[in-house]
């Protein structure tokens, strides 16, 4: 699969790392060779074969509909770098 | 129903899908503990899951699951017995873990299908494509601080459907008819409470327009924020318009999402494809696959109340009330059973048209709904009894229904207590009719000429007594007195 600078600059974005420029051939490179290991893993043929969707054979755990959690406002705003009135502050969104 | 936009070039067609998100009722969040409760102090219904703490896991609410379905069934759908939390990724500063846990490729319910009635008294159906569970984020709120934007993470994690339809919307009416229609539908299953403006059902519309005719599809652009009955239509109808003459001066429609301004009643570009999200879909690795019992589905399938659509039905068979009628009583599921409690035993089409004109009449001036009504439904019945029973003629019922709203009073204690009971008694009518006969000798021969002029006499004698005459007895007498004179 190839893989070009471009792309690896619109990963990085999407995922709200900033890479410097030269960087980014070095990443390219790097990318590339994973994607091409999965290229390869690709040629198995799976075709028979259900995909492993656990580990261990269990059921999920579920939860019953009660309230058992929240309330606990001074805990949850703890580590908020600003906070006012009870809401986390956070740099504007919207122009 | 045929709904076109006449253009300088031609005819175009609307071709329109809708998104919905419905909050389920539920008493804790899709994957916390947390309460779901509406309008409780910033951050107080926030567990460490729902505000992303480093470690926490989510586990799933069962009966959130168990709402989903009994929505699917009531969406004549399929229920996807296998179905898969995916994680959607995206940065916003509501969402704190950076992704909303949702479902992908493989949803909880599938295809069915919602049939709407429309004004001209045709109905439609609109096909669904899918509904799937997941969860809504916090709160942004722009406007308090000049230079901040605060977040509550109250809504965070709280239980979502989102259900799309089908391309199959071809007017903007139908667009209205099928909203309300699914809001019925919800309410009666009791899994949204279908409140538009607390934002617990939310409407986004894919529009695209084609020539009338043509079997392809436009390019289309979504509209959010479209969040009252009221402009659903106005927002369809807006685009579509907007997009005809983009096509007729021969530019080409953005795929774009656009926003619904209510104020101005138009929309305008939110972003466009090139900065499309991204979201990166992949199963959630926190949460295992979800199966369900084929009894667990069976079991959510009998416990079904009676849906709109057969309850409607019945009525016209059961009550002989109009497809109309029926179908205005049952669009809520109160007003329906307050219909059935009033009926019972009654002439149920009479008690339809009460309802209808004069206790939504006033339930509406008076702002109430059926639920705050002052009036028992009992309380009408026996009102009509009285009509029926030649107690009180239908104006004074009217004035007697009036009172029993204002002080939620029986209709006999106030009868009594005013002195309204109807004067059936020939003998205390025939000196008023006699009366009315000698003072207005003109009128007498105008009745001579013109038998229908009986009825101006009728209307004498009936206000001579305050409206309490019976109608019938009093024109057998004046016809009586008439030919005397």
């Amino acid at each position: 699969m190839a893989l070009d600078r471009e792309t690896v600059a619109r990963i990085a974005r999407l995922a709200r790392i900033a890479v410097p420029e030269e960087e980014l051939d070095g990443l390219t490179g790097e990318l590339a060779r994973i994607l091409e290991w999965i290229d390869q893993l690709q040629e198995v043929d799976t075709e028979e074969v259900e995909p492993m969707r656990r580990v261990m054979d269990i059921t999920p755990h579920l939860r019953a509909d009660e309230v058992t959690d929240g309330d606990c406002r001074e805990a949850i705003l703890k580590n908020a770098p600003k906070r006012f009135d009870g809401y986390f502050v956070v740099p504007k969104v919207v122009e | 129903m045929s709904w076109v936009i006449e253009g300088e070039t031609g005819a175009w067609e609307l071709v329109c899908g809708l998104e919905i998100h419905a909050q389920v009722i539920s008493k804790a969040k899709l994957f916390s503990g947390a309460s779901t409760e509406f309008g409780a102090e910033p951050n107080t219904r926030v567990s460490p899951v729902d505000a992303g703490m480093p470690g926490m896991l989510p586990v799933l609410n069962m009966f959130c699951v168990e709402q989903a379905v009994r929505t699917g069934l009531g969406l004549r759908a399929r229920i996807n017995l296998f179905s898969v939390f995916e994680r959607k990724n995206y940065f916003y500063p509501d969402l704190p873990n950076g992704y909303q846990i949702s479902q992908y490729a493989h949803p909880i319910v599938g295809r069915g299908s919602v049939t709407i009635e429309l004004s001209d008294g045709t109905t439609k159906e609109i096909g669904i494509t899918r509904l799937h569970l997941e969860m809504d984020a916090g709160k942004s709120i722009h406007d308090r601080l000049p230079d901040a934007t605060l977040i509550d993470l109250n809504r965070s994690g709280v239980a979502l459907m989102e259900i799309v339809t089908e391309p199959d919307i071809r007017a903007p009416e139908e667009a209205v008819a099928f909203m309300r229609k699914l809001r019925a539908i919800l309410r009666y299953l009791g899994t949204c409470d279908g409140n538009m403006e607390e934002g617990s059902l939310r409407c986004d519309a894919n529009v695209s327009v084609r020539r009338v005719g043509s079997a392809e599809l436009g390019t289309r652009t979504e509209i959010k924020n479209v969040n009252s009955m009221r402009f659903i239509a106005r927002a369809i109808e807006y685009e579509a318009r907007r997009q005809v003459e983009i096509l007729e001066s021969g530019g080409v429609v953005e795929q774009e999402t656009r926003l619904f301004d209510d104020r101005r009643g138009v929309t305008r570009s939110m972003r466009t494809k090139e900065e499309a999200h991204d979201y990166r879909y992949f199963p959630d690795p926190d949460l295992l696959p979800l199966e369900l019992d084929p009894a667990f589905v069976e079991r959510i399938r009998a416990s079904l109340p009676e849906l709109p659509d057969e309850k409607k039905a019945r009525f016209v068979r059961e009550y002989g009330l109009s497809a109309y009628d029926a179908g205005v009583l049952v669009a809520e599921r109160e007003v329906a059973d307050w219909f059935e409690a009033a009926a019972r035993g009654r002439d149920a089409k009479k008690v339809a048209n009460w309802i209808i004109t004069e206790l939504f009449g006033a339930l509406n001036r008076a702002g109430l709904d059926i639920g705050r009504c002052p009036i028992r439904p009992q309380q009408l019945g026996r009102l009509l009894d009285l009509v029926e029973e030649g107690k009180l003629s239908g104006r004074l019922a009217k004035d007697v229904f009036a009172v029993m709203f204002e002080t939620g009073r029986d209709p006999d204690a106030i009868v009594e207590e005013r002195g309204l009971v109807q004067v059936t008694d020939a003998a205390a009518l025939e000196p008023i009719v006699e009366r009315v006969v000698a003072e207005n000798p003109r009128q007498v021969e105008t009745y001579r000429k013109n038998p229908k002029v009986i009825g101006w006499f009728v209307g004498q004698v009936m206000k001579a007594t305050r409206g309490k005459a019976n109608p019938q007895l009093v024109q057998e007498l004046l016809r009586k007195h008439l030919e005397r004179a």
